[in-house]
């Protein structure tokens, strides 16, 4: 009976966190369906009547398809070529146990303690002088910045991975490409995923490097509209919040699916 | 692969280029434009320390400096409690165990910017609305002055991370072994002795790991302090990141500007490599 009662109450206290934790996402939601005046009226409440014209308003203000498109296109290809170039560097850094090997990994290891905005200001102006401030050098810039961890990330996957395994596939005749592709890199799964899931989060949600790189070009991702939308609006709450909430959905959804793998690929990746 | 094996090059080829074009390369010249009077296309004169000697003067940059310590500070300790008490509620054997796991992780998904942007409305419309229905005084003016601002930094920053930090806890947490703590029930250890005297030494490592990674994320924040404050009122809440950014690319100082972010650089790489030292000399010990 004790122990019951005692998980129960935990139980109630964790409920009651969660809601706190959900506050913020229920008034931005609940303000984005009401009108300017409903705002200012009641911030907390229900809606009087649920308006879905701030949405529509928002939708089209923010451009939201073609910066959907854009976040997509950047943060998928920056994410696949993060991971194949990420692996094949940490693979080829862990088969190889030179003094030379280990000084380029230690390289790439002393490049995570170089934070953005060291490298900003001149990054952006050689870029800006060679008239290179496009998507793809948004692309190669965050193979450039997204390398060293995911390299550091492999490198431990693959000690866990025999090297008699590469023997073999040398004796059946493939060569050294070939015994990546096809069997190093499917062993890499697991690592693959956190690799990704890291590096989706932070392309996505990236705002300060794809502002010096890409704003003003056309191919603005959704943080860039996003801010540019709020800045426009700033006084106007409902359709700011609606362009929010529209702006955090993919998110939702996309968290609602990939839950597991997620939390997993945060967790080796903030412990390792 | 040996060194002098076409393959090994080829398969390092494009991170290193990448590495060498994105962080090398700028990174070095923007140490030696921060010795001259660099515009972000000519420079016309070497200044030696001028830019470094300004900047101690600058109090604009001390006060954003000093703000960015403050915040880190208070940000990683209501962090790191709140994220031990989450991961300590989950890993208890109830029900909604993973429903909540899930909810207090959400906010990190988020970007910065947009948290940023739902808690300025709640600083300032949410709470004034609580205020005046409740007549609390404190919740009126939000982030209109810069203890608000502060604390406004610190809670939207505690929301966001205290899911990530519990993620770190629950995976330590969970490694401890449970016949341990059975056998210190049994010789009678209460709930606080046993949470003091055994959990806590086996989560020590999840310790250092949370608070530095707090530390390194609070002390190099930028978008939550571009969209909440905006380093308002009167840049009195502007971090380091954001002065930088500013002195770059709205005051166009772009020389006096890096010489400022080669400060930052060591500043963050001087608390990342305590934490390697400080993890090493834990390994050892254990």
């Amino acid at each position: 009976m004790f122990k019951n009662q005692k998980s129960l109450l935990l139980e109630i206290i964790g409920i009651l966190l969660a809601i706190v934790w959900l506050v913020p996402f229920y008034l931005m939601v609940v303000n984005a369906f009401k009108t300017k005046r409903d705002i200012f009226a009641d911030t907390l409440g229900l809606p009087e009547e649920w308006t879905w014209d701030n949405f529509v308003q928002a939708f089209v203000q923010l451009g939201f398809i073609k910066a959907f498109g854009n976040s997509l296109f950047i943060t998928a290809i920056s994410t696949l070529i993060i991971i194949i170039c990420s692996a094949m560097a940490a693979y080829a850094l862990s088969r190889n146990k030179s003094k030379l090997s280990t000084v380029i990994f230690f390289m790439f290891v002393a490049a995570m303690l170089i934070p953005f905005q060291a490298v900003m200001i001149p990054l952006v102006s050689q870029f800006g002088q060679l008239d290179m401030l496009n998507r793809s050098s948004l692309i190669f810039m965050y193979l450039g910045f997204g390398a060293s961890l995911s390299i550091f990330l492999y490198h431990g996957a693959l000690k866990g991975i025999p090297e008699s395994l590469d023997d073999a596939a040398k004796i059946d005749g493939c060569n050294k490409f070939q015994t990546f592709w096809y069997i190093i890199f499917p062993l890499l799964k697991p690592m693959s995923v956190t690799v990704g899931v890291l590096n989706v989060i932070w392309i996505w949600n990236d705002y300060l490097l794809p502002s010096l790189v890409i704003g003003g070009n056309g191919t603005e991702t959704i943080p860039l509209q996003l801010f540019f939308f709020f800045g426009q609006y700033t006084k106007q709450w409902h359709l700011a919040l609606a362009g929010l909430s529209i702006s955090i959905l993919p998110v939702i959804i996309g968290y609602f699916f990939a839950q597991k793998q997620i939390i997993k690929g945060i967790a080796d990746g903030a412990v390792k | 692969m040996k060194n002098r094996d076409l393959s090994f090059w080829l398969f390092l080829a494009p991170v290193l280029v990448a590495i060498f074009i994105v962080v090398i390369y700028p990174l070095l010249t923007g140490l030696y434009y921060s010795f001259t009077n660099w515009d972000g296309l000519r420079i016309s004169k070497f200044v030696g320390f001028d830019n470094y000697i300004k900047l101690f003067h600058d109090k604009e940059f001390g006060d954003a400096f000093w703000f960015t310590i403050k915040f880190s500070i208070a940000a990683i300790i209501v962090i790191n409690i709140i994220g031990l008490g989450l991961a300590l509620i989950v890993t208890q054997h109830i029900k909604s165990s993973s429903f909540l796991r899930t909810v207090f992780f959400m906010p990190n998904l988020i970007g910065g910017l947009i948290l940023g942007f739902i808690w300025q409305f709640i600083f300032t419309k949410a709470f004034a609305s609580i205020g005046e229905s409740m007549g609390i005084e404190g919740l009126q003016g939000w982030l209109s002055t810069t203890e608000t601002g502060f604390w406004g930094l610190v809670i939207l920053t505690s929301w966001q991370m205290a899911g990530y930090v519990m993620i770190i806890y629950i995976a330590y947490l969970q490694s401890v072994p449970e016949e341990l703590i059975e056998a210190a029930q049994i010789d009678g250890a209460n709930r606080l002795q046993r949470f003091r005297n055994i959990t806590v030494p086996m989560i020590a490592p999840a310790f250092t790991v949370s608070l530095f990674l707090t530390l390194s994320n609070s002390f190099k924040m930028y978008d939550q302090n571009l969209s909440l404050t905006n380093g308002g009122p009167f840049n009195s809440t502007q971090m380091v990141a954001m002065d930088i950014v500013k002195t770059a690319f709205t005051e166009n100082s772009m020389a006096y500007a890096q010489s400022k972010a080669m400060i930052f650089f060591v500043t963050v790489a001087a608390i990342s490599l305590l934490q390697v030292y400080y993890n090493k000399k834990k390994e050892v010990e254990l």
